[in-house]
């Protein structure tokens, strides 16, 4: 059952749920931030209308900064800004920042400790017809492996204003993830949120899975604990949102006693958020684990329901892999 | 701003210049790794800078008033680890750290290694933009200190130095001053044969920045074109910078092999002899 402590939405399975794009949410918490803080600056390279940054640009001209379409001088001037009191929101699409402009943001974000947020726009297959040239599909096992930059990847306009928030109030490099497309809001404005911290949205009495999930997939997660609930079994499903920090405390302590584990992203699961909770399990708690994810392969122009559905992304996807982690002993 | 300077000072500052040439061969020596060619052209220029042209305090090296020294070009960093240990930002002794295990002085600049440092370079290309970044949050802040930025000419290969050569004008940056060492070689060979420059002059021109052209081991032009750039308005300006690599010593003048290399002992002990007889000429010559 959802977990009634976490003020979720409870019109989640219904199919009237309000559906949002996790960009939206990075556009108006922006605009709450410059209010309340004259350094925060925002840039974009020639994207403020589809990174949702023209909310900002509109409300705080003078702190707005269009870079041209030039994703390593955009960080770099960011980094600049942060190293010298601002806080910048460098804001494109996550092919070009950090796919473009990685080792730039290595050396003059992350070494450098400058302040600055890195927010990739359009991750994941869910970036549709436009193809695999647009699908950033490595981004976070991009940004993961650098020192001094958390990564946070939100399930739906309402976290992802929260990530945004969290981003805005804290000093240091930070990568943000959001997507284009809208997807069902899985929270509520009184969902916690903490840097760090992961909470587990579904629950059940004696779980015989448990399902990691980051992003918009936590929906097909939740709702593939919900059928299968009504085949008997129980799930167990945490909001990988905070992948770092993440809570390897936390997520032990979950698997422990069922040592069953799958892990949904929109994402390659090599060196993805999958990868991560098998590098944490491996050393503290060895499980038969299943990931739902890219297996080292591009996407394609497609819909955004049928690239989900053609690579197993979605809840037959997810359910599939669950009955072969049930087999296991 | 000092638009005439005094003899006096010029030879205060040719003194100091070979002060921290001698420091860079002594540092490099005991490193055994480093470039040492840039480092030893850029000495007059750091000379002019740190004792001359730049508002700062360094015991202050926070201080939020100070103009900004960028170094884009981090590999020749040695120049400028000597430079702020002659001007009082660490104890001179520490020079010899260069490179160590634990030390504050990276083989390229970490910023939070290092206080006066501004930012972290090595990887090219990346100075003018971290330039332009402090550069607007100066206008944002209402500040009137300038950001100058040091870059070499084989960096001008990268990408990113366009973008941020283009953002610079369209920000109208007056207070960024853009410095190209330009010594004509890069690792691999001279500049013109491994992917030439051609008239950088003419390319800054048609980009929108104002351009000064000079002689970049002459210490009465380095400061006079440093104290002209006060008055430009509306654009950003670059100092053209001519220099000849290895400046000071005679073996290593002009020779791209010294690019990234360091002197062995016997090597040093020549190059520190030659610096000494250039002491006794600044003499003579006032």
């Amino acid at each position: 059952m959802l977990n009634d402590e976490l003020f979720l939405n409870k019109n989640i399975f219904s199919d009237s749920v309000e559906k949002k794009a996790t960009r939206e949410g990075y556009g108006d918490e922006l605009v709450i931030l410059g209010d309340e803080n004259n350094n925060i600056v925002v840039l974009t390279a020639d994207l403020a209308e589809s990174t949702k940054v023209d909310k900002f640009q509109k409300k705080y001209p003078d702190r707005f900064f269009e870079c041209g379409i030039a994703e390593q001088s955009m960080v770099a001037v960011a980094a600049g800004f942060g190293v010298n009191g601002k806080r910048a929101f460098s804001s494109s699409y996550a092919t070009f920042s950090p796919g473009k402009n990685w080792e730039t943001i290595r050396t003059t974000v992350a070494y450098n400790d400058s302040d600055v947020k890195i927010a990739g726009h359009h991750a994941g297959l869910m970036t549709a017809q436009d193809g695999a040239t647009h699908q950033a599909l490595e981004d976070i096992a991009l940004m993961r492996v650098l020192p001094n930059m958390k990564v946070l990847c939100p399930c739906d306009y309402y976290e992802a204003m929260k990530v945004t928030k969290t981003a805005g109030e804290n000093y240091g490099p930070f990568y943000l993830r959001f997507t284009r497309e809208v997807t069902p809001v899985i929270t509520t404005e009184a969902t916690p949120f903490t840097l760090g911290e992961n909470y587990s949205y579904w629950i059940s009495e004696k779980p015989q899975c448990i399902v990691f999930a980051t992003g918009y997939t936590l929906y097909y997660a939740l709702l593939a604990a919900s059928l299968l609930k009504k085949e008997g079994i129980e799930l167990e499903v945490i909001n990988i949102s905070s992948i770092k920090p993440i809570n390897k405390e936390f997520i032990v302590s979950k698997v422990k006693n069922v040592r069953k584990v799958l892990t949904v992203e929109d994402h390659q699961v090599a060196g993805g958020m999958g990868s991560l909770i098998a590098e944490i399990l491996s050393q503290e708690c060895p499980s038969f684990i299943e990931f739902v994810g890219m297996n080292d392969q591009f996407g394609e122009s497609g819909t955004f329901s049928e690239l989900v559905s053609k690579y197993s992304i979605d809840e037959k996807g997810i359910i599939k892999l669950i009955y072969k982690l049930l087999k296991k002993s | 701003m000092l638009n005439d300077i005094t003899d006096k000072k010029v030879k205060f500052l040719e003194e100091k210049a070979l002060e921290i040439r001698e420091a860079i061969i002594h540092m490099l020596l005991t490193a055994k790794s480093g470039h040492t060619a840039g480092p030893l052209g850029l000495a007059d220029i750091f000379s002019v800078l740190y004792f001359h042209t730049l508002n700062h305090f360094p015991h202050d090296p926070e201080w939020e008033d100070r103009d900004r020294l960028i170094l884009s070009n981090g590999h020749v960093c040695p120049v400028r680890y000597a430079t702020m240990a002659l001007s009082g930002y660490f104890p001179l002794k520490e020079l010899s750290t260069l490179r160590q295990l634990d030390s504050r002085l990276q083989g390229h600049p970490h910023r939070t290694s290092l206080p006066g440092l501004e930012t972290t370079s090595g990887p090219l290309g990346e100075g003018i933009s971290q330039a332009i970044g402090i550069a607007l949050s100066a206008k944002l802040d209402q500040k009137d200190y300038h950001v100058y930025v040091i870059t070499g000419d084989g960096e001008h290969n990268e990408g990113n130095i366009w973008e941020s050569i283009m953002m610079g004008s369209r920000y109208k940056l007056d207070n960024l001053t853009v410095i190209i060492d330009r010594n004509n070689i890069q690792i691999d060979g001279f500049t013109e044969n491994v992917m030439p420059l051609d008239d950088l002059s003419a390319k800054y021109e048609s980009f929108g920045w104002f351009v000064i052209d000079i002689d970049g081991n002459n210490i009465s032009e380095i400061a006079q074109s440093l104290a002209k750039v006060q008055n430009i308005h509306e654009k950003p300006t670059v100092i053209i910078a001519h220099t000849i690599p290895g400046k000071g010593v005679d073996f290593m003048q002009n020779d791209y092999l010294w690019h990234g290399k360091p002197p062995k002992p016997d090597e040093a002990k020549v190059a520190l002899k030659e610096l000494r007889t250039l002491k006794n000429k600044i003499e003579n010559d006032y």
